[in-house]
C-alpha cells in the first residue's frame, strides 16, 4: 500500500498533506507515529471516569494531530467533539463520542495496513 | 553582530508530542530547539535561562499550567519584552486569541503546520525582535552622533565668520566659556532666572552663532583697521538682524531650542540694559537672559582681544570699562556676576577652557534612550538580574533560608534551589494551596497562621515575621517566616502576593520548648505536676463537655514511716516505681500526675464500666513488695458524672472519698458517693493546695 492509498483509505487530504510537510519521508514517520499516541486513550479513560474538562483537552489534541497529518474525517469529528465540550458534557457530546471513536479505529486500522506493507 | 554566530534557541510548548516533534524536524537544523510539555516546565525552563532563549512556540490548552497562564507569568517577570511568543494552538475560538494577543504575543500559527510558512513566521519574528534590539542600539548611537555633528557644524561654521573676520578663532571659544562662566554665577544668584544644567550648555552652545550674521557684511568693513564711519557702521550693525533671519529662515529644526536661543542672541546680542542697544532698542528684562549675557561675553572678549583697529585692553581694565559703563549699560546683576568671576576669570579662560561637556538636550535624549532599553529589560539586563538571583540562591543555600515567592493570580509558588530540595518540591508549584504535597507542610494551623499575618499587612507597612511550626520531613519543625506582602498598584492596592523566606529556627526554639516541658513536668518521676495536669485536663473537659471522665486520687499508704524506716533514697526510689507501674496500666492519653510527697492523680476518659478499671489500677500496685516495703495504697474516686466537667470539683470528691478509706482502714478505693465528710471539715484546713506542698496525713 503507498502512503497515498493509506490517505484514501482514512479518508484524509493527501494532496494537502503533502502540499504543507516537507517530504513523504518526513509525513510518513508522522503517520506512523500517530499509531503510538497515547491521547485515545487518555480520551477513553477520561470519558470513562466522567472527566469532561480531560476529555475536552484529550480531543482538542486528537483535533490537532488530525489537522496536521491532513487527517480529514478523524480531524472533522474530533473537532466537533472538541466543540461539543468546550463548556462540559452535552447531550451532542455524547452522540458524537462513538463517532470519534469508529474514525480512530477507522484511521488506526488503514495506518496499521500501510505499516505491515513496508 | 560580528564574531562566530550563536545558533538561536527556540523554546517549544506543547503537551501533545507529536506537535512538538514536528516542529522540532521543522527547525530543528537551523535552531537550537528545547521542548517543554506543559506550561509549568516552560515558566521553569524560562527561568533558569530567559536570557538565552531567542523564542517561545506556545500551545494554549494544556495540562497543568496552560498557555494563557504562561503568558501571565512571562508578562510579570517582564520576559514578554525580550522574548517573542508564537501561539501555536489548534484553538479556534477567537475571544482566547485575543486575549493571548492581547497579552504579548507575536504572532500565531494556526494548525495545520505547513513547513514553509512555519519556518518563514519564526525567522521573521526573530529578525524583528532581533531588529528592535538592533534599532534601540542604533538610535542611541546615532543620537550620540548627531550630537557630535551638530556640535562640529557649529564650530565650523563660527570659525568661517571668525576667519572672515580676521579674528583668532578663540573669540568663540572664550564667548562661549565666558557665557558659561556668567551663567553658573547668575544661576546661583538669582534661582528665579531658572537655569539648569541643560539650559546654560544650551545657551553656551548657542552663544558660538553669535556673530554667523557678519557673514553678509563686506569684509572691506569687517576688517578695516580704522574707525569705521556712520555708513559702514549702520552696515555692520545689521549683522545681528541678518543673523537673527539666517536662523528663522532656516526650513527646518524650527522648534529645536538651540535654534530658538541661538536666534535671541544672534539678534539681541547688540542690545542694552538702558535701551540704547540695536537691532530693536530693547531694554532691562525685554532683552531676553541668553542674550543679555552673551553680549557681556562678547565685549569683555572683543576689549581683552588685539583687533584691526585696536590693542587689547588688559583683564583690569576691562572689567573696569564694563563695570564703568563705557561700552553700554548692562543688567546690575551681571555686573555683579562679573565683579565675582573677575579673579578667576584670566585663568579659567587661559586653562582648560575649552574642555567640552556632554551637551545640550541631546545627551539628555540618549540618557532617556539609554533608560528606555533598561525598561525594556535588555539583554544584558536579564544576564545581570541572572547574575544576581545567582549570587543570591548561592547565599540563600549557603543560610539555609527557603525562599519563596508566592502569587494568588495565576495562583503559583517558586522556590529558590536550596529551599525546593530542602522541601522535596519543585521549584515552582502550580496552585500550591491545593497541592497535597505543599498542604503537607501548612498542615496544624500555619496556613492560617501565615495567612492571618499577610492580611495584617498594608502597602506601607507590607514586612511581618512570625514563627510557626511546619511539618519537615514528617517532623514538626520551627520556622522563623519574613515576608513581605505585593500589592497592585490598584486604587485602593490589592493583595497580589508575598515574597518571603523561612529560617530554620528549630534547635533555638526546641531548646526553649524543652524548658518549658521540663517546667511542667515532676522532677523525680518524670510524671506531670499538678498545675500542667489541670490545664490538660481542664482544656479536655473544655473541649469535650459530654464525655465521661473520671479522677483517682491517691496516695501511698505508710509512706512516712517507709522514708523514715529505709531512709530517703529508699523512699524516692519507692515514688518512681508507683510512677513507672502508674504509666504501665494507664492509656498514653491519659493524664498522670504526681500531686506532691506520696500522693498522685490519674485523670482519664472512659466508656465502658468505670469500676474494672479502678481496680486494675488499684491491683496493680496494692499488696506488692518493694524491697520489704508492702505497697498499699488508699484512692478515692470522682467522675464527672457526679460532679459535671469541673476538675477542682472532681479533685474535692476523690479528696473527700480518699480521706473516708483512710478512715475506714486504708488499703481500699472507694467512689465519691457524697456521704464523706472531709479532712478540710474534720482539720479546718485545706489537703489539695498544689504540687509544691508535701501533704502528710500521718
Amino acid at each position: 500500500m503507498t502512503l497515498q492509498e493509506c490517505y484514501t483509505q482514512l479518508e484524509g487530504d493527501y494532496q494537502d498533506v503533502t502540499s504543507r510537510l516537507p517530504s513523504e519521508k518526513f509525513i510518513q514517520k508522522f503517520v506512523l507515529k500517530f499509531l503510538d499516541d497515547k491521547t485515545i486513550g487518555l480520551l477513553k479513560d477520561s470519558w470513562a471516569a466522567e472527566d469532561y474538562g480531560e476529555a475536552f483537552r484529550a480531543a482538542h489534541t486528537i483535533k490537532g494531530m488530525c489537522q496536521n497529518l491532513s487527517f480529514t474525517r478523524l480531524g472533522s469529528s474530533s473537532s466537533q467533539l472538541t466543540e461539543a465540550l468546550r463548556g462540559g458534557v452535552t447531550p451532542e457530546a455524547q452522540e458524537l463520542y462513538p463517532q470519534v471513536l469508529e474514525d480512530y479505529e477507522k484511521t488506526a486500522a488503514a495506518i496499521s495496513a500501510y505499516k505491515e506493507g513496508l | 553582530m560580528e564574531g562566530k554566530k550563536r545558533r538561536q534557541k527556540i523554546l517549544i510548548v506543547d503537551d501533545n508530542e507529536m506537535n512538538r516533534s514536528i516542529l522540532m524536524d521543522m527547525l530543528g537544523d537551523e535552531y537550537t530547539v528545547i521542548e517543554a510539555v506543559n506550561g509549568l516546565h516552560a515558566v521553569n525552563e524560562l527561568q533558569k535561562q530567559a536570557s538565552d532563549i531567542d523564542l517561545v512556540m506556545l500551545d494554549l490548552v494544556m495540562p497543568e499550567m496552560d498557555g494563557l497562564e504562561v503568558l501571565a507569568v512571562m508578562n510579570q517577570r517582564r520576559w514578554i519584552e525580550s522574548i517573542p511568543v508564537i501561539m501555536i494552538s489548534a484553538e479556534s475560538t477567537s475571544d482566547r486569541i485575543k486575549k493571548a494577543l492581547e497579552m504579548g504575543v507575536t504572532d500565531f500559527i494556526g494548525r495545520p503546520f505547513d513547513d514553509r510558512i512555519v519556518r518563514r513566521r519564526v525567522l521573521n519574528t526573530l529578525l524583528s525582535s532581533a531588529k528592535q534590539a538592533q534599532l534601540e542600539s542604533l538610535v542611541a548611537e546615532q543620537m550620540y552622533e548627531k550630537e557630535q555633528n551638530s556640535l562640529l557644524m557649529i564650530d565650523i561654521l563660527s570659525h568661517i565668520v571668525e576667519f572672515r573676520n580676521g579674528e583668532s578663532g578663540l573669540h568663540v571659544i572664550h564667548v562661549r566659556r565666558l557665557t558659561e562662566v556668567l551663567l553658573e554665577r547668575l544661576a546661583v544668584k538669582d534661582p528665579s532666572y531658572d537655569l539648569n544644567r541643560e539650559t546654560i550648555s544650551l545657551i553656551s552652545e548657542a552663544s558660538a552663532l553669535h556673530d554667523i550674521g557678519k557673514i553678509a557684511i563686506d569684509e572691506k568693513i569687517l576688517n578695516k583697521p580704522g574707525r569705521l564711519t556712520d555708513e559702514e557702521f549702520k552696515i555692520m550693525k545689521t549683522h545681528s538682524m541678518v543673523g537673527a533671519q539666517m536662523l528663522g529662515g532656516l526650513a527646518v529644526h524650527q522648534g529645536e531650542p538651540l535654534v530658538k536661543i541661538a536666534y535671541e542672541i544672534c539678534r539681541w546680542h547688540h542690545e542694552r540694559w538702558d535701551g540704547r542697544g540695536y537691532p530693536d532698542g530693547l531694554r532691562g528684562t525685554e532683552i531676553p537672559i541668553a542674550a543679555q549675557v552673551v553680549a557681556m561675553a562678547d565685549v569683555y572678549d572683543a576689549l581683552t582681544s588685539e583687533r584691526v583697529y585696536k590693542a587689547a585692553f588688559s583683564h583690569e581694565q576691562a572689567i573696569q570699562m564694563i563695570t564703568g559703563g563705557e561700552c553700554g549699560s548692562f543688567n546690575p546683576q551681571l555686573l555683579e556676576c562679573l565683579g565675582e568671576a573677575a579673579d578667576t576669570l584670566q585663568e579659567q579662560l587661559s586653562g582648560k577652557g575649552e574642555e567640552r561637556k556632554p551637551q545640550f538636550e541631546l545627551s539628555s535624549i540618549v540618557e532617556k534612550m539609554s533608560q528606555h532599553t533598561e525598561l525594556s529589560a535588555s539583554n544584558r539586563t536579564l544576564r545581570l538580574l541572572e547574575h544576581e538571583r545567582m549570587k543570591y540562591s548561592f547565599f540563600a543555600a549557603m543560610s539555609k533560608e527557603i525562599q519563596f515567592e508566592y502569587t494568588m493570580s495565576p495562583a503559583m509558588v517558586s522556590l529558590n534551589a536550596w529551599g525546593a530540595r530542602s522541601l522535596g518540591l519543585d521549584e515552582i508549584v502550580k496552585e500550591p494551596l491545593s497541592d497535597p504535597r505543599v498542604q503537607a507542610f501548612l498542615d496544624n494551623g500555619l496556613e492560617e497562621k501565615i495567612h492571618a499575618a499577610l492580611y495584617s499587612t498594608t502597602p506601607d507597612s507590607p514586612t511581618v515575621s512570625l514563627e510557626g511550626k511546619m511539618n519537615h520531613g514528617g517532623t514538626m519543625k520551627w520556622y522563623r517566616f519574613v515576608m513581605q506582602s505585593l500589592w497592585s498598584e490598584d486604587e485602593p492596592p490589592k493583595l497580589r502576593g508575598v515574597i518571603g523566606k523561612a529560617v530554620d529556627i528549630h534547635s533555638s526554639r526546641s531548646y526553649l520548648e524543652n524548658l518549658e516541658r521540663r517546667a511542667s513536668l515532676d522532677g523525680l518521676t518524670g510524671l506531670l505536676n499538678l498545675t500542667s495536669a489541670q490545664k490538660q485536663a481542664e482544656a479536655r473537659l473544655r473541649d469535650n463537655p459530654a464525655e465521661n471522665y473520671a479522677l483517682a486520687f491517691f496516695d501511698c499508704d505508710f509512706f512516712k514511716q517507709a522514708n523514715n524506716t529505709y531512709g530517703h533514697l529508699f523512699g524516692n526510689n519507692l515514688l518512681i516505681h508507683i510512677a513507672e507501674k502508674l504509666q504501665k496500666t494507664t492509656r498514653v492519653g491519659d493524664i498522670v500526675s504526681r500531686v506532691g510527697g506520696d500522693e498522685y492523680v490519674v485523670f482519664f476518659q472512659y466508656n465502658q464500666e468505670l469500676e474494672p478499671i479502678i481496680h486494675r489500677i488499684h491491683s496493680a500496685l496494692q499488696g506488692e513488695n518493694f524491697d520489704g516495703f508492702t505497697i498499699s495504697l488508699s484512692m478515692g474516686v470522682a467522675t464527672t458524672e457526679q460532679m459535671g466537667p469541673d476538675f477542682t470539683a472532681m479533685m474535692q470528691a476523690a479528696d473527700k472519698a480518699l480521706y473516708a478509706v483512710k478512715q475506714a482502714g486504708r488499703g481500699q478505693y472507694k467512689f465519691y458517693d457524697g456521704s464523706e465528710t472531709s479532712l478540710t471539715d474534720a482539720k479546718g484546713a485545706s489537703v489539695y493546695t498544689n504540687q509544691s506542698e508535701i501533704i502528710e496525713f500521718e
